[in-house]
């Protein structure tokens, strides 16, 4: 079990929105999907998610499905509107270098035990 | 929660800056009367997806709320195109959005069904060019 904090350590994370109270969820999945409404339907409480999208909607989801917290993979670029909103919304925004299935993996192995 | 909440929200059509908003107030006020989270994310799942449909498809509209004791009850309408054939529009995948709202995102034809597996009772009435009317009732207790 790990925090969204040690998460983001371990792997090099941006924290976008610095939302201390909420670093220290735990992460208890990941999920990586670009399909909102599929994203919707799958993502659990506690999950990471992973997608390259980077508008409001993505802020909207998160914070509807109570995902841990919001990955965008491979340094896309995040526009300062869903910066603001996902710090309004108290959703925590990552961002990463490497890609969603790279990003997928290592999330897996860090949390799996 | 004795009393009855009732709220009424505008659902501007494709402004994305407040798509979700009514759901999001929703889902607020849910949760600080003390319904349970499943319940409340159940809720504005189905209430988002049904304000999102009406923000994208049906030129705007509005959304109507009300909550008792025991449930909640949401309807969402519009003055849009309507759906012509509903049956196929429930079917998982299918979906008429344009290239420009699937770069967003949307568009994978599972909104409808959301709705119906996260509400305990959902109704549509829809007729071509009058527009559509999604009603989702979700109760608070089994
Ligand atoms: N309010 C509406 N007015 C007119 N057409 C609608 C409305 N709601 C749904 N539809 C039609 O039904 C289809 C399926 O809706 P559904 O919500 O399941 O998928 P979607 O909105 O296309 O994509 P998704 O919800 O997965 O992002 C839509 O593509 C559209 O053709
Ligand atoms: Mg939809």
């Amino acid at each position: 079990m790990m925090t969204i904090n040690e998460l983001s350590h371990k792997l090099g994370l941006k924290i976008i929105t610095e939302i201390p109270k909420k670093l220290e969820r735990k992460v208890t999945g990941v999920y990586s999907c670009d399909l909102l409404s599929h994203a919707m339907a799958k993502i659990n409480e506690g999950d990471v998610w992973i997608t390259i999208h980077t508008n409001l909607n993505v802020v909207a989801v998160a914070s509807l499905t109570d995902c841990a917290c919001v990955l965008i993979p491979e340094n896309i670029e995040i526009e300062k509107q869903m910066a603001e909103r996902a710090a309004e919304k108290e959703v925590v925004l990552l961002s990463g270098a490497k890609s969603a299935a790279e990003l997928c993996y290592e999330i897996f192995r860090l949390i799996k035990d | 929660m004795a009393s009855v909440v009732v709220r009424d929200y505008i659902i501007p059509a494709n402004d994305f800056t407040i798509a979700g908003e009514a759901s999001s107030n929703v889902r607020k006020i849910l949760s600080q009367l003390g319904v349970a989270p499943d319940i409340v994310k159940r809720t504005s799942i189905a209430m988002y997806e049904a304000e999102i449909n009406a923000v994208i498809h049906g030129n705007g509209g509005q959304a109507h709320v009300e909550i008792d004791e025991n449930k909640i009850v949401i309807t969402i309408s519009d003055q849009g195109p309507g759906i012509e054939d509903l049956e196929l529009a429930m079917q998982e995948g299918y979906s008429t959005a344009p290239d420009s709202i699937r770069e967003m995102g949307f568009g994978a034809g599972m909104g409808l069904s959301n709705m119906k597996k996260n509400s305990d009772i959902l109704d549509i009435k829809t007729a071509v060019n009058e527009g559509t009317t999604v009603n989702i009732t979700v109760f608070f207790k089994k």
